[in-house]
């Protein structure tokens, strides 16, 4: 009898115990070890996808020193995008000490009634080559239209294009603003120009030899002048080639750094 | 004779042990003072940054609202008022933290009636300018509860260190103070929802 009470006193002591280290442990997910760049506690993305993404922001990672991490959660456990996205990238120190060159891109995706939110959280370092109007933008132009149909990995993979084009320098915040104007008339035409130019070539070419059925040519003009034209479009850009292999990653990646963040960036909601 | 060698032997360890640990928690006293008045203009910065913001965003917002005179120069006011007080971080007092603040919260507010006001305008909340804008002073909001809550960890670390014993006998001694903290007044520990 006796023996039964203290039975059911220790489990009411352990499931305290065990609420209480639930309620401090949900606060901030821990940080990944081994070091991960994609931390996908929602689980909206799958094992290709992971790798593709890994992949991508290790090698930027090991270019550049400019850590990009992406995170995913099912819930902000109360706090704001910003907060949370802010704290996390503090706790886990992304980006090297030496620059605060990290970045978080956190994603809470829409579930029936809870809106979805993203935020991009930039450390001291990237700021300025980030500011928070364009943080604001890629998450409203790259991310929400893909996640409002359920593409997680494809608004994800358009927004780390996007900041490892602005981490690196490669484009400048100027620049995006105006990828972002929407494109000339004259470039959407272009590769129209291109085929008909080069269809006209080829026809004059064929005139002279006298062969080929003119079916074909006409096709091939079509593809080239596509092809031509296609390269012209903007950030875009697909990096997809990438997730075909497999393989671990040779060295790994070696760790957060030790980058602070100070609340700046931007977020959305959907 | 050999008595009276290892007495001041003794004594001598004693005033190294005692020596060594003045030096020690002086300068960690220090060291920790000083990281409370490095994350001091830290936030200062961050309070400084939103006031930069305010002349270009009255300016846009001028352009649109014309109506609305009276909330535009309660925030050019509300301005002036925040940007004149400024502390120097070796005098931070209670009494000096709470007129710093009591500036900021009244911009705060100046801030959040502007944004209300703007709510009646879709041409001024269309525009590119007044968007990056309010990018812009949202993510300052951020940064100012990110800098005040580490500002705030920074000084309670600093004055546990300085008030237990026996460090506070040092701390009396050489004129170690206590550092006020930033206080949450009406719910203004969470960064002001800027609402558009």
């Amino acid at each position: 009898m006796k023996l039964k009470k203290y039975g059911y006193l220790s489990l009411l002591l352990f499931s305290i115990l065990l609420i209480n280290f639930r309620a401090f442990a949900a606060d901030i997910p821990p940080r990944p070890n081994p070091p991960r760049l994609v931390n996908d506690f929602a689980g909206i993305l799958n094992n290709s996808e992971i790798k593709s993404l890994e992949y991508q922001l290790r090698y930027f990672h090991d270019t550049t020193s400019n850590q990009i991490v992406i995170v995913t959660v099912k819930s902000l456990n109360g706090m704001a995008a910003a907060d949370f996205a802010t704290k996390l990238g503090y706790q886990w120190q992304v980006g090297q000490k030496k620059f605060d060159n990290g970045i978080v891109v956190l994603i809470k995706p829409k579930y029936g009634n809870s809106r979805g939110q993203a935020f991009i959280a930039v450390g001291y370092g990237l700021e300025g080559a980030i500011p928070d109007a364009i943080a604001k933008k890629i998450v409203e132009n790259e991310m929400i239209p893909h996640f409002r149909k359920g593409d997680y990995f494809g608004g994800i993979q358009a927004a780390t294009v996007v900041l490892m084009k602005l981490a690196s320098g490669e484009i400048s915040a100027k620049g995006y603003n105006k990828t972002h104007q929407g494109t000339s008339p004259f470039a959407a035409l272009l590769p129209f120009v291109i085929f008909i130019l080069i269809y006209l070539l080829i026809r004059a070419s064929n005139a002279r030899s006298y062969s080929v059925g003119k079916g074909t040519s006409f096709w091939t003009a079509f593809m080239l002048g596509s092809m031509l034209g296609g390269s012209g479009s903007s950030h875009s850009g697909s990096w997809n080639d990438f997730s075909g292999g497999s393989s671990g990653f040779g060295g790994g990646f070696g760790g957060f750094g030790g980058g602070s963040f100070g609340g700046g960036g931007a977020g959305g909601s959907w | 004779m050999k008595k009276s060698w290892i007495i001041i032997a003794v004594i001598v360890i004693l005033i190294v042990i005692a020596y060594s640990w003045f030096k020690g928690t002086y300068n960690d006293m220090v060291t920790r003072q000083e990281a409370v008045k490095a994350q001091w203009s830290q936030v200062e910065n961050v309070y400084q940054r939103r006031a930069d913001l305010i002349p270009n965003l009255v300016n846009t917002v001028k352009g649109y609202a014309t109506h609305e005179k009276e909330t535009l120069e309660g925030v050019i006011e509300a301005r002036s008022k925040a940007t004149a007080v400024n502390i120097d971080a070796g005098k931070l007092s209670p009494q000096a933290l709470q007129n710093f603040q009591q500036a900021q919260d009244g911009l705060s507010s100046a801030l959040s009636r502007l944004m209300v006001v703007v709510e009646r305008y879709p041409d001024l909340k269309a525009n590119q300018n007044f968007m990056e804008l309010q990018a812009q002073l949202e993510g300052t909001e951020n940064r100012i509860a990110t800098e005040r809550r580490r500002f705030n960890q920074m000084t309670q670390a600093y004055n546990t260190y300085i008030k237990t014993f026996p460090k506070n006998i040092l701390a009396n001694m050489s004129g170690f103070g206590e550092m006020p903290y930033f206080k949450a007044v009406k719910g203004a520990e969470k960064a002001p929802v800027v609402k558009f």
